[in-house]
């Protein structure tokens, strides 16, 4: 142990906190859904690599498919048109099929939305194969930069900086603001809220799209980091949801915390003791599953 | 005669496989303050709730203000500037008291502005930034009140509001309901406690086993006490 120096501390703190960004954005996204919808949604991961690749698509494959070689769609417009895209799909899959699951049971919407996942990866494999594809990160953020400790890809520092935003904004939104009063209302009672007057239903296939834009983003900003796979989003899936288990579902604040915390401490049981790394996050959900069922941040029921 | 504002015939309701409302026949003019009583059971807070849609499935006929509104979706239903204030109350525990108050968006013209909410139920103005689920039941009631005010809808729809309350709290809600009424608010109330209703109604309607058992003026309560007597099991 007493060979860790501060520098490798601090290091793997940063990568750890890489990883942790993206359960947070993402685990946000989820708790976000079932919310409001009651709906574990299988998709997320799926919605996360189709963004991925459309951004990889935008920047080397429109072109050539359009007999122009030269078209590009660029990382800067991919991180907005990738998510909307997605969105877009994701709420027509709500108007269309999961919204004739609500008044059942929470199986089968877990059942459909990982059908739909599948038939995603599917379809995605199918037109592109399983190797990974490269993404080039835009030329104003290659690089390193000097963090003091160590030199870091500049891409990863924005990173960083962009998901924590997306991250704090996305709970300002919530908690703070007249449009996530609604939708903590709703979140609570949604057949009272359209006594109200509100329009619920709309409310809930936009919510969802926000969701999944969420997911989106995370996988634009994914696609030079991961390698662009129709599977990236499943594996990383698995711990995203061990993240929403312990942080409590349904609650906000407690995706975000929970999911950089635990991208840390992954980070730093890579430095401790690399054979626990993958494992670290399953162990810490069961202890929280022992100790508190509702999650660390969660409202007993 | 002040125009009818509220309207159902043959109003029928389901929940699940239950039949549960078997025809109700009501009439609401304006300005009118129309009581639903009965035992428990005999489908008052489900005639409130078939108004608005929350049944799993009903038919017949609701007009509100002349507008059929049996096939609207509930939000359409409330926009035609019906207020609801549920039997549970249906605070949002998850918001603040002031997040509660200023939630419902607005119906029609007039909403009480919110200090005006806080100055007729100067409790909450102490609670404003409590979370719902931390109010008391007298509270929580005068909050349910108070939001549907800020809506601006001029018909009202009061499902037990006095139900476990001290009575120091039913008095205020009695004087707020009239003051309600003196302003001109259609009021429908559901109400146990018909000591708290018969002085502030203009008609009752005796609501029994899904049906309309009778309906009683203000002014034949006290000629027909006996009869008032058994219907309600008093």
């Amino acid at each position: 142990m007493s060979d860790i120096t501060l520098q490798a501390f601090l290091a793997q703190l940063t990568i750890g906190l890489i990883g942790g960004c993206f359960y947070a954005m993402l685990s946000m996204g989820l708790a976000i859904i079932f919310g409001l919808l009651n709906i574990i949604n299988f998709t997320h991961g799926a919605q996360f690599m189709m963004a991925a690749f459309l951004a990889w698509i935008g920047l080397t494959q429109i072109g050539p498919w359009l007999g122009q070689p030269d078209l590009q769609v660029n990382f800067w417009l991919a991180l907005v048109l990738a998510p909307a895209l997605v969105a877009v799909f994701g709420m027509a899959v709500e108007r269309t099929l999961l919204r004739r699951l609500y008044h059942l049971d929470h199986l089968y919407g877990l059942l459909l939305t990982f059908g739909v996942a599948l038939v995603m990866e599917g379809g995605f494999r199918y037109a592109f194969g399983v190797s990974g594809q490269g993404y080039e990160p835009p030329e104003i953020l290659q690089g390193p930069v000097d963090v003091g400790f160590m030199l870091l890809p500049k891409y990863r520092v924005f990173v960083v900086v962009a998901s924590l935003l997306i991250c704090l904004s996305t709970w300002y939104l919530f908690e703070r603001t007249k449009l996530g009063a609604y939708l903590r209302a709703g979140t609570e009672n949604p057949r009272l809220l359209q006594a109200f007057g509100i329009n619920v239903p709309v409310m809930i296939t936009l919510t969802y799209g926000f969701g999944v834009a969420l997911a989106g983003i995370a996988g634009v900003l994914a696609a030079p980091i991961m390698q662009v796979t129709p599977l990236m989003g499943g594996s990383l899936l698995n711990i995203v949801f061990a993240v929403v288990v312990i942080g409590g579902l349904g609650s906000i604040l407690g995706a975000m915390l929970t999911g950089l915390g635990l991208g840390l401490i992954e980070g730093l049981t890579k430095m401790v003791y690399p054979e626990a790394s993958t494992v670290v996050v399953f162990v810490i959900m069961a202890l929280a599953l022992l100790l508190r069922p509702a999650g660390l941040f969660g409202r007993e029921a | 005669m002040p125009e009818t504002v509220l309207e159902t015939r043959g109003l029928q309701a389901w929940y699940g496989e239950s039949h549960v409302l078997h025809g109700i026949d009501l009439t609401v003019r304006e300005g009118e303050c129309v009581t639903l009583i009965g035992r428990n059971g005999a489908g008052r807070t489900t005639t409130l709730r078939a108004i608005l849609g929350l049944t799993d499935r009903r038919a017949g006929s609701v007009r509100v203000r002349g507008e059929e509104a049996i096939r609207l979706p509930t939000h359409r239903i409330a926009r035609l500037g019906l207020g609801y204030c549920p039997e549970e109350r249906g605070v949002y525990r998850t918001l603040t008291t002031r997040e509660n108050l200023t939630l419902l968006p607005r119906l029609g013209e007039g909403g009480l502005p919110l200090d005006e909410v806080l100055a007729l139920f100067p409790n909450l103005a102490e609670r404003a930034d409590s979370y719902g689920g931390r109010l008391s039941g007298g509270e929580q009631q005068m909050l349910a009140l108070g939001r549907v005010l800020t809506t601006g809808a001029r018909i009202l729809l009061l499902d037990e509001i006095t139900e476990g309350l001290a009575p120091v709290i039913v008095e205020a809600l009695g004087r707020a309901v009239a003051l309600l009424k003196s302003r001109g608010f259609t009021i429908v109330l559901v109400e146990q406690n018909f000591h708290f209703a018969r002085h502030l109604a203009d008609r009752h309607y005796v609501v029994e086993h899904g049906r309309i058992a009778a309906m009683i003026a203000a002014h034949e309560v006290a000629a027909r006490e006996e009869e008032v007597g058994r219907l309600l099991g008093i």
